[in-house]
C-alpha cells in the first residue's frame, strides 16, 4: 500500500496497462511529454516511448476516431478528452460509432479495448466549459459503460476494470478531488467490478445515493441528518452504465426512503433513471416521494457557482423533508 | 521545415496572394476510352490472371448491381445502392492490395469485397437480412462487413471511418517502430485503405482523420471517389477549391488524381501509395475522378437534378467497357465467351436470390445479442419480458413466435 492522491492511482492504472500490452496506447490532447494538464500521464511517455504515449492534434472527433480505428485493431487505446465539456465533438463517434460496433457488424468487429477518460465535474471554478457532468447524455446509449470513481482507491480499481473490460467504457473523473482525494492504494494490480455499487454506510431510515465527486457531499449531509437522529444508508453508484439495481432495490426496500444527488442539471440526468425504476420495483415499500438534490437547469454558471450546486445543506434538506412527509 | 511553427520560411518582401487554384493537380490516364495505352504512359504491369480477375469482378458488380436494383424496384428488398460508373475505381484500387490489408469503405465500394471473395450468397443473405447475414440482419442493405476478408462493416453515417482508418493503420504500424529512435525497423506487412465520397470529405472526420494520418505517420491510402454528386447536390455546391485533391498537399500528405474510369491508372496509382505507405509508414492521398452513373440509391430519382444530355455524355465513358477493350485487344478475352459467362451469371444471382429471400430471419436473442460482449442485466431482463409478450400474443410476431424457447 502506498500514500496516493487520485492522480496518482490514475497514473498507477495506466502504467500497470502499458506494461501489460505492447500496443497499448495513451493519446490526446497535451498527454505527451508534458503529462497532461493534470499531469495524470506524467512520466509514461519516457518510459513507453513517444509512439505509445502522444500529443494528438486538437480535434476531438479525430481523437475518438483514431481511438475506434485503434481498438478495432485490437491495441488498447486509452484515449483522453482533457475536460468532459469537450467530450461532444466526439460524440458521433462516441454514440454512433464506438458503441454500435459490436452490434451492426454482428460481432465481426469490435472495439472493446476502448477506454475514455475525461476529468469531469464542477467545484473548481470552471464556468460553463470545464465544470459538466455529461453522463447523463451517455447513459442513453446502449453499447457503452459508464464508470465514475469517488476515490483513488476506486480509480485505479475501477480503471483497471475499464481498460480490461471487452466493451467501450467511458471514465469520468472527478477533477476536483485530482489531488485532494488522498488515500492508501496498493501498489500492485487489482480491479473493482464495473456495474456494482457499494454501500458505503449502513442506515436504517433512508438511503442516500450518488456518484463521483458528489459522494463527498452526501457524506457530509449524512453526517448532519445522524446529528439529528436520522440514520442514513449511503451508497455509491460507481457505474451509470450499467447500474446496480439490485443493491438499491434491497437498500429502499429496507428504507422507505431515497434521496439521489448529482451535480448535473436535474431535468432528464441520471436520477430520473434510477428514481422511475425505484418507483417501479419499490412502490409498496416506499413511504414518501424519492426526492432529486441535483443542479439546476441551467448551464453552469461561474460567480453563482455556490448556489448552482447541490451542496451538503441541500441534500440535508432533502433527506429531512423526506423522513417528515 | 525548421522553425517551431514547421513551415517553410520563404520570405516576400512584396505583397502577392497565393491564388485558391495555383496547385492545377494533373490527372493521371494511362488507357483511352478505346482501350488503348495512351502516348506518354507507361504500360502497366498487370499480369494476366489479375487483369481478368479484376474484369470478372467489374461484370459481376454490374450484373449484381441490375438485377438487385431490379429487386427492390419489385419490393423483395429494402433498399439499395449500385456502383455504376465506379467499378473500376474500387476493383482496380483494391487488385493493388494485399488480401489482408483492411479496408474500410463508405457504402459503394462493394466490387472491393467480392474481389477479396465475399460470395454471391454472402452478398445475399446480407441484402435480404436473414439469418446467415454476418450482420445477424441488424443493418440496411448493402451494409456488408466480413472479418475474414479484412473488409470493415459499413456504417450510414458519413466520414466516421476515415480517423478509425487512420487508427488502424497506426495500430498496423506499432510493432515495425523502433521503441528507441520512433523509426520504422521495416516494411510494414499491412496497411488500410479508406474509401469515401467527396461529399464526406466535407465532414469534419475527413480533416481530423488527413491531419492524424500526416501528424502521427499513419500507413493509410485515403481514396476519395469523386463521382460529382452528394445525393443531389453537385460538387460545385460542395466545394470551391481544386478537389479533393489539392486539400492533401495542405496536410502535406503525398496525393494523385487519377481517372477514376481507367482501370490501369487506379491500380498504378494504389500499387504505387500501398508502396510509399509500407516503406515511409506514411499515409496517401488517392483522389480518383469518375462520374455516378446511377441514382444515388433506390430512394433517389436523378433526374430532378440532373439532365438526360449530361448523363448520355458520361455513359460513354463507362469503365467496364474501357477495361473490356484492352483485355480484347491483348487477347487476354473472347467476346463471345464473355457474353455466354454475362447470361450464367445472371442465372446464379437469380437463383441466389430466390434461396436467400427464403432463408428465416435471424432469432429473437439477436434482437440482444452483441449490445456487449454480454448482455447486462436490464437488457437481459428487457429481452425475458419481450419472450414472455410474444408468447402471448404470437400471431402478432410470425418471424420470431414458433422460434421462441
Amino acid at each position: 500500500m502506498a500514500k496516493m492522491n487520485m492522480l496518482h492511482a490514475i497514473n498507477s492504472a495506466l502504467d500497470i496497462s502499458m506494461a501489460e500490452h505492447p500496443q497499448a496506447c495513451i493519446f490526446g490532447e497535451d498527454v505527451g511529454y508534458f503529462g497532461g494538464v493534470f499531469r495524470a500521464t506524467s512520466g509514461l511517455q519516457e518510459k513507453y516511448g513517444k509512439h505509445r504515449v502522444f500529443n494528438t492534434p486538437l480535434t476531438e472527433q479525430g481523437i475518438l476516431g483514431f481511438a475506434n480505428g485503434l481498438a478495432a485493431f485490437g491495441a488498447p487505446a486509452l484515449a483522453e478528452i482533457q475536460f468532459a465539456d469537450y467530450i461532444f465533438p466526439a460524440f458521433d463517434q462516441i454514440v454512433n460509432e464506438s458503441a454500435k460496433f459490436r452490434y451492426r457488424s454482428g460481432n465481426e468487429f469490435n472495439v472493446g479495448n476502448l477506454t475514455i477518460r475525461t476529468p469531469y465535474g464542477g467545484g473548481i471554478a470552471g464556468g460553463l466549459y470545464h465544470s459538466q457532468s455529461p453522463e447523463a447524455y451517455f447513459a442513453h446509449t446502449p453499447g457503452l459503460k459508464l464508470v465514475v470513481p469517488r476515490n483513488p482507491y476506486q480509480a485505479k480499481g475501477l480503471l483497471r476494470a475499464c481498460i480490461k473490460d471487452d466493451n467501450p467504457v467511458i471514465f469520468f473523473e472527478p477533477k476536483r478531488l485530482y489531488r485532494a482525494s488522498v488515500g492508501e492504494v496498493p501498489e500492485e494490480d487489482y480491479t473493482i467490478e464495473i456495474g456494482t455499487a457499494e454501500v458505503v454506510k449502513e442506515g436504517s431510515d433512508i438511503t442516500v445515493l450518488a456518484w463521483g465527486a458528489q459522494m463527498e457531499i452526501i457524506e457530509q449531509a449524512a453526517v448532519k441528518a445522524e446529528e439529528a437522529g436520522i440514520s442514513c444508508e449511503i451508497i455509491d453508484l460507481r457505474s451509470i452504465l450499467p447500474w446496480d439495481a439490485d443493491t438499491l432495490i434491497k437498500s429502499v426496500t429496507k428504507t422507505g426512503r431515497l434521496v439521489i444527488s448529482h451535480e448535473a442539471p436535474i431535468t432528464n440526468g441520471f436520477g430520473a433513471e434510477i428514481a422511475a425504476t425505484i418507483q417501479k420495483e419499490c412502490f409498496l415499500h416506499l413511504e414518501s416521494p424519492i426526492e432529486r438534490v441535483c443542479g439546476l437547469d441551467t448551464p453552469y454558471p461561474l460567480a453563482l457557482e455556490k448556489e448552482y450546486v447541490p451542496d451538503a445543506l441541500k441534500v440535508f434538506e432533502a433527506i429531512k423533508k423526506s423522513v417528515e412527509f | 521545415m525548421t522553425n517551431p511553427n514547421n513551415i517553410s520560411l520563404n520570405i516576400s518582401h512584396a505583397l502577392e496572394f497565393i491564388d485558391g487554384h495555383a496547385l492545377n493537380i494533373p490527372t493521371l490516364k494511362i488507357l483511352s476510352e478505346q482501350g488503348e495505352i495512351l502516348d506518354g504512359a507507361t504500360s502497366p504491369e498487370l499480369d494476366k490472371e489479375t487483369a481478368l480477375k479484376i474484369y470478372s469482378t467489374m461484370r459481376f458488380i454490374r450484373l449484381l448491381d441490375e438485377r438487385m436494383q431490379a429487386a427492390q424496384r419489385q419490393g423483395r428488398i429494402s433498399f439499395y445502392m449500385q456502383c455504376l460508373g465506379e467499378e473500376a475505381a474500387i476493383t482496380a484500387s483494391a487488385a493493388a492490395l494485399k488480401q489482408d490489408d483492411m479496408i474500410m469503405a463508405q457504402y459503394r465500394e462493394q466490387a472491393a469485397l467480392h474481389y477479396r471473395g465475399f460470395t454471391l450468397e454472402q452478398f445475399m443473405n446480407q441484402l435480404f437480412s436473414n439469418e446467415k447475414d454476418l450482420g445477424k440482419g441488424r443493418q440496411m442493405p448493402v451494409h456488408y462487413g466480413s472479418n475474414e476478408l479484412h473488409y470493415l462493416t459499413i456504417s450510414s453515417p458519413l466520414g466516421t471511418q476515415i480517423p478509425q482508418a487512420t487508427g488502424y493503420a497506426y495500430g498496423q504500424k506499432l510493432k515495425h517502430i523502433d521503441k528507441e529512435s520512433g523509426e520504422l525497423n521495416s516494411e510494414i506487412d499491412n496497411v488500410t485503405i479508406c474509401y469515401f465520397g467527396e461529399g464526406a470529405a466535407s465532414e469534419g472526420d475527413f480533416h481530423a482523420g488527413l491531419n492524424m494520418a500526416a501528424v502521427h505517420k499513419a500507413p493509410v491510402i485515403f481514396f476519395a471517389r469523386n463521382n460529382g454528386y452528394a445525393i443531389s447536390t453537385p460538387a460545385d455546391e460542395q466545394f470551391k477549391g481544386d478537389g479533393i485533391a489539392a486539400r492533401g498537399v495542405g496536410y502535406g500528405i503525398k496525393t494523385i488524381r487519377v481517372d477514376g474510369a481507367d482501370t490501369l491508372a487506379v491500380y498504378e496509382a494504389t500499387k504505387k501509395a500501398r508502396e510509399i505507405a509500407v516503406t515511409t509508414g506514411e499515409p496517401v492521398l488517392i483522389e480518383s475522378i469518375a462520374y455516378r452513373l446511377g441514382a444515388h440509391s433506390t430512394s433517389d430519382d436523378p433526374s430532378g437534378y440532373r439532365t438526360k444530355d449530361e448523363e448520355a455524355e458520361f455513359k460513354n465513358n463507362c469503365p467496364v467497357a474501357r477495361f473490356k477493350a484492352w483485355l480484347l485487344k491483348q487477347n487476354w478475352l473472347d467476346e463471345k465467351e464473355d457474353e455466354a459467362i454475362k447470361d450464367k451469371i445472371r442465372e446464379e444471382i437469380l437463383a441466389a436470390l430466390k434461396v436467400a429471400e427464403k432463408v428465416q430471419k435471424p432469432a429473437l436473442e439477436e434482437l440482444v445479442s452483441d449490445v456487449y460482449d454480454t448482455p447486462i442485466p436490464a437488457l437481459q431482463k428487457q429481452y425475458e419480458e419481450l419472450k414472455e409478450h410474444i408468447k402471448q400474443y404470437p400471431d402478432a410476431y410470425p418471424i420470431t413466435a414458433g422460434r421462441i424457447k
